[in-house]
């Protein structure tokens, strides 16, 4: 299979550098071509780094509970920019308060994402949905 | 005596520079109005006139030229992603001394094509995708290209594994194509030494000819480079020596011409606090900017205009005086101050610039709030704790108050978020040679880097 190139990044004024190392070494050692455009990262960079890249995922980080309002139009700016149909995956501390993932997973799917993790959620899970919607994807 | 002729054939000016290489001592220096139009040899030989021969006549051991005549090199490029691969082609051809006409991204249009048309650049950067990245807009763009009525030199510096199918399709209307390596190899890497130097042989290979240059390369042995670049590589130098010889270290050149003000920057440019973050493209070690807007004749309208109330501020001067002023370098573009308020607004104008071209060329630090506390975030060079910035061009030289002009280059408290140099000594390149020790480089490392030394001297 052609490795698969993800854009990976903290989105908004998050400094959380130490989970992005983590994330970026276990999809690298899982095959894949991680583009990591570490912490502070805007909807913008994620979506230049892509188009530039021709990236097959956006996966973006949010650690401290400010996700929802970061991660809006993200899915709008893509359909702008000529790169709509990217697969695009979001987890982390994604919103703040004790709030049911449930509903927070709904939200998040709303706003055009493919996939939603809460926190807690080891780099295995994507891993092995990645191969699966990338897979699938190329039959 | 071993004597050397170094020339620049400069927009306006023919500058001819003859060097001692034994006693490392300039003979003399000379100018005289370029002849484009007619033959090229005419104004070199009027300002070599001008320097009295020795008895027998001169035996140059080398002739070595750099040329900005018939418009410069210029360039338009053209990236994939603006900020990205648009941008890194855009300062890949600058490194490599051309005029940057403009810059394109995305797909090409037929109203691109036409702005090619119409601007008639001398090379066509292409660029887009990082390696193993999007193949997809650079092939289109190639094979919009061929639409264009004339052929163009082409040089490609995008996503490496369509790089030769571009090539093809360009063939198909265009030459010289060649290719170099991508400027964007990965996302967020600069890597524009190739593209550089591919420029760089497309410049002596096939635009001195079509700019009627070579006529002179009868007399001279090759014009080697365009000025800018001559300049670039004698700041380089300056700054990082050769050899056993050591350079002045990190540094800023400061070129203030009548058209444009360049500024050259040879630094790192790492944060000089810590727990600051970076962010955007990495800057080029050697790093030239070019505003077309800030000059002192030619563009001083724009520049008037881009300094808002500060030309009042700094003059006390009504509206009425400036203007007036501004008539003057309109009317007479070669005038050389006669009055003491032509002195003053020259200084004035000159200072603005400079405070503008350095704003402009170094980075910006920028307080980002999060849950955390205040977090730093740093954009393009940091060149507060930069210890020398020299100054250069004609309005400089001129001057009996250089230092007052160069003050423009140095850190506001009022704008305490753009990172120019708090305390730098001011140095001064009197005798106007650092184009040609940029040239004897190519010879003579040391002797240009201990010339320079020797002749650019502290304010």
């Amino acid at each position: 299979m052609e490795q698969k190139t993800l854009v990976l990044g903290v989105i908004g004024s998050d400094v959380h550098a130490v989970g992005n190392r983590i994330l970026d070494y276990a999809f690298t050692q899982a095959g894949f071509k991680v583009i990591n455009i570490g912490v502070l990262a805007t909807q913008e960079e994620f979506i230049h780094a892509a188009i530039e890249t021709n990236a097959d995922v956006i996966l973006v980080s949010s650690l401290y509970g400010h996700g929802e309002m970061d991660c809006r139009g993200l899915r709008e700016k893509c359909q702008e920019t000529g790169i709509g149909h990217i697969l695009m995956y979001v987890g982390g501390n994604l919103v703040c308060g004790k709030q049911d993932f449930e509903s927070v997973k709904d939200r998040f799917l709303a706003m055009g994402f493919d996939r939603v993790y809460p926190p807690g959620t080891m780099p295995e899970t994507p891993i092995d949905d990645l191969r699966k919607d990338l897979g699938s994807s190329e039959t | 005596m071993q004597a050397v002729l170094l020339i620049d054939f400069g927009s306006t000016y023919t500058k001819v520079t003859i060097v001692d290489l034994d006693r490392e001592e300039i003979i003399g220096t000379a100018r005289a109005g370029t002849t484009i139009e007619t033959n090229i040899m005419d104004g070199l030989k009027e300002a070599l006139a001008q320097i009295p021969a020795p008895e027998g006549g001169w035996e140059f051991i080398r002739k070595l030229a750099c040329s900005s005549a018939a418009g410069g090199l210029k360039m338009i490029s053209s990236g994939l992603v603006k900020e990205l691969t648009g941008e890194a082609a855009r300062r890949a051809a600058l490194g490599a001394g051309a005029r940057v006409l403009q810059v394109f991204s995305y797909e090409l249009t037929t109203s691109d094509l036409d702005k090619i048309n119409a601007a008639k650049p001398d090379i066509l950067l292409l660029a887009g995708g990082t390696d193993g990245g999007n193949k997809e807009i650079i092939l289109k763009n190639a094979e919009k290209l061929c639409e264009l009525p004339s052929s163009l030199p082409v040089v490609i510096a995008g996503n490496k594994v369509v790089a030769a199918q571009v090539a093809d399709i360009l063939k198909k209307r265009h030459g010289p194509v060649v290719i170099s390596d991508n400027v964007m190899p990965e996302l967020g890497v600069l890597s524009v030494e190739s593209a550089r130097l591919a420029i760089r042989d497309v410049f002596f290979t096939h635009i001195i000819k079509a700019k009627g240059l070579d006529k002179a390369e009868e007399f001279l042995e090759r014009i080697m480079m365009p000025t800018p670049a001559a300049v670039l590589s004698a700041a380089e130098l300056l700054a990082q020596g050769h050899g056993s010889e050591r350079g002045m270290g990190e540094l800023m050149l400061v070129d203030v011409g009548g058209a444009t003000t360049d500024v050259h920057s040879i630094a790192k440019g790492d944060p000089s606090k810590p727990s600051v973050m970076l962010k955007g493209l990495p800057e080029p070690f050697a790093k030239r900017t070019v505003e077309g807007d800030l000059g002192m004749r030619y563009s001083s309208e724009a520049l008037v205009e881009v300094a808002g109330r500060r030309v009042f501020d700094y003059l006390g001067w009504t509206e009425e005086q400036v203007a007036c002023q501004l008539s003057l370098c309109k009317e007479d573009p070669w005038r050389i101050p006669q009055t003491e308020e032509e002195a003053k607004f020259d200084v004035a104008m000159g200072r603005i610039a400079v405070s503008l071209a350095v704003d402009r060329h170094v980075g910006t630090i920028e307080v980002v709030y999060t849950p955390f506390g205040a977090s730093y975030v740093q954009h393009g060079k940091d060149l507060t704790q930069l210890p020398v910035v020299i100054g250069t061009g004609g309005v400089l030289l001129h001057h009996p108050d250089a230092s007052e002009i160069l003050r423009g280059a140095v850190f506001n408290s009022a704008e305490p978020t753009i990172l120019k140099p708090q305390k730098a000594d001011f140095y001064l390149d009197k005798e106007y040679i650092l184009a040609a020790m940029g040239l004897l480089r190519e010879m003579a490392p040391q002797v240009a880097l201990r010339m320079m030394k020797k002749y650019v001297v502290k304010l």
